[in-house]
């Protein structure tokens, strides 16, 4: 019985953060089902959380990966918008949307890791230094296109674009990529090396380096891959959006971090879950239109988005502090 | 018995601060051999010394009986010889099988993870050591160990890393009187299976019930060597500490 008792606890220690943002979800669900039964039903308030969804979650899960290294970034959402420009412009150019896409990627992922190794070598504090990224990075897009929007219409008659972001049947095929890129995610945090060793990082650098992991190393790529993750994120809004403009991926900066951390991933490091963070995203994503939806105007919005921060952590206090 | 490590002469300076003279120090297999000293005695250059964080400026270093030069800290791992830090290097949100793994998970191309694999070898080692709880297994986070137990992982962990010889630096400071025994049997276990243990310790009583030889060190030199059978009680030990100590 005992024995029962240790692994449904350890379950529970695996699985709780998890299980505690789905919970969340589910009553958000009911909530907004009870208040506005006949809007909740009606399937276009659903596509448009999933229009908005595919991106929230290539922005939020990498973040995962990093907070639970130790560190946090705030310059992805201007790494967001550079990989789109480099996307927009080389297409306006005429170059072929597939090697932008891939140039675009590799802008994001190149970011990243100047971000990471100018934190890492100097020590520097991730969350200042990624702020003066943000400001930095947007500054240089505002003046590189002159505040100017870049319309790209032809990205549709490319291949890559039924393929990527083209409707399949009804269905958005966006949603399937971010499906691939969470389940990908959740067997790269939870079964792979990469994973793992971000997660003794976080936890514990000086034992991890005594060990023989170089922290370092695994830290700048936690942060390539946060600059990976928001140059899709961009690349995929363009693309649906037929435009980049110099101000977008701004909007996400809050949201994707809401996200993280309303989907049960610790701010202290050595946690993380991929499966909490998608529900983070819906609770995230549905609290935007879903407030609108039954008929509250859009002030509301940011109240509710607040209280909703402040519950989920309190909530995810239950699975208990952290321990050293 | 087949000697693990062999100090032989061995002195190290810094600057003009001799940190070891000629200290000479052997661990055969399966014993343990408990190392006692004041603060700076030169413990912690003798642990480091063998454990290749130094290497000696004079004397010889033997590995199963042949000499080797150019002593360093991989050597050392290499050779079986493994340490257990003071703070156990341990992650303790992460399981007890991640901690044994740490750095050295078993991996698929591509580097994915042989979970099950390392989760029966994590429950085979910790039940080889000794732990007996049935509520403690190879998923259970490491944070929510007692002192000891955590101690016993990071040894678990030696022993997967192939240790021959496992250093325990003060491996029971700040530990109860219930959780310093687990250790002793963590410690026995790893002797039973024919492995060799180096105990540093201050407390006299801790290293007497444990050892079955005992090195004293002071100012450099080792002072005294002598077999658990030369004496009959801890006290005894202690006087000769006093003795030795500061005499030469």
């Amino acid at each position: 019985m005992s024995n029962n008792n240790s692994y449904l606890s350890n379950y529970f220690h695996r699985n709780g953060r998890a299980l505690g943002s789905i919970g969340y979800f589910v009553l958000l669900m009911v909530i907004f089902l009870v208040g506005a039964p006949e809007a909740w039903i009606r399937p276009n308030l659903h596509q448009s959380v999933f229009v908005m969804m595919p991106t929230l979650i290539f922005l939020t899960i990498p973040l995962v990966f990093l907070v639970a290294s130790g560190e946090i970034d705030l310059s992805f959402a201007s790494t967001y918008a550079v990989a789109a420009y480099v996307f927009a412009l080389l297409v306006k150019n005429g170059v072929d949307p597939a090697i932008c896409l891939v140039l675009g990627i590799f802008t994001g992922a190149a970011i990243g890791a100047l971000v990471g190794t100018l934190i890492v070598v100097f020590r520097l504090s991730s969350l200042v230094a990624s702020l003066g990224v943000l400001f930095l990075l947007r500054g240089v897009i505002l003046l590189l296109s002159n505040s100017r929007s870049i319309t790209i219409m032809e990205v549709e008659n490319h291949w890559i674009y039924p393929l990527l972001v083209g409707n399949f049947y009804g269905f958005p095929m966006q949603i399937f990529w971010a499906a691939i890129f969470v389940i990908f995610c959740y067997y790269f945090f939870n079964k792979h090396v990469f994973g793992i060793h971000i997660q003794h990082v976080g936890d514990n650098s000086v034992s991890a380096e005594q060990m023989g992991i170089n922290v370092n190393a695994v830290k700048i790529k936690a942060f390539m891959f946060v600059g990976i993750g928001s140059a899709i994120g961009g690349i995929f809004t363009t693309m649906i959006t037929y435009t980049f403009f110099p101000t977008q991926g701004f909007g996400y900066l809050l949201l994707a971090l809401a996200a993280v951390f309303v989907g049960g991933t610790p701010y202290w490091g050595g946690l993380g879950t991929i499966i909490g963070a998608v529900f983070g995203v819906g609770i995230i994503a549905y609290m935007e239109i879903g407030i609108i939806a039954i008929g509250w105007s859009g002030e509301w919005r940011q109240f509710f988005n607040g209280l909703i921060i402040l519950l989920a952590l309190l909530g995810h206090r239950l699975h208990g502090e952290r321990v050293r | 018995m087949e000697n693990i490590i062999e100090l032989d002469n061995v002195t190290k300076r810094f600057g003009g601060i001799t940190a070891l003279n000629k200290a000479s120090l052997k661990v055969t297999r399966g014993e343990v051999v408990g190392l006692i000293g004041d603060n700076g005695a030169g413990k912690s250059t003798l642990i480091k010394t063998l454990v290749g964080v130094y290497s000696p400026d004079e004397g010889d270093i033997l590995i199963r009986g042949k000499k080797v030069n150019a002593w360093n800290a991989l050597k050392a791992r290499e050779s079986g010889i493994e340490t257990v830090f003071q703070d156990r290097a341990l992650t303790p949100q992460q399981s007890i099988v991640k901690n044994i793994f740490m750095g050295k998970e078993l991996r698929y191309p591509f580097g994915f993870i042989k979970e099950k694999e390392q989760i029966f070898e994590a429950n085979r080692l910790i039940r080889e050591i000794g732990f007996t709880s049935k509520l403690i297994h190879a998923e259970s986070p490491v944070g929510n160990l007692s002192g000891g137990e955590r101690q016993g992982v990071a040894i678990a962990r030696a022993i997967y890393n192939k240790a021959e010889l496992i250093v325990l630096d003060e491996p029971t400071n700040n530990l109860s009187l219930n959780e310093t025994q687990k250790v002793f049997d963590f410690v026995l276990n790893v002797k039973k299976s024919n492995r060799s243990v180096l105990f540093i310790g201050h407390n006299i009583y801790h290293v007497y019930d444990i050892s079955d030889r005992f090195v004293i060190l002071d100012r450099g030199e080792v002072v005294h060597q002598l077999n658990k059978n030369d004496i009959s009680t801890p006290e005894e030990l202690m006087k000769i500490m006093r003795d030795t100590i500061g005499a030469h």
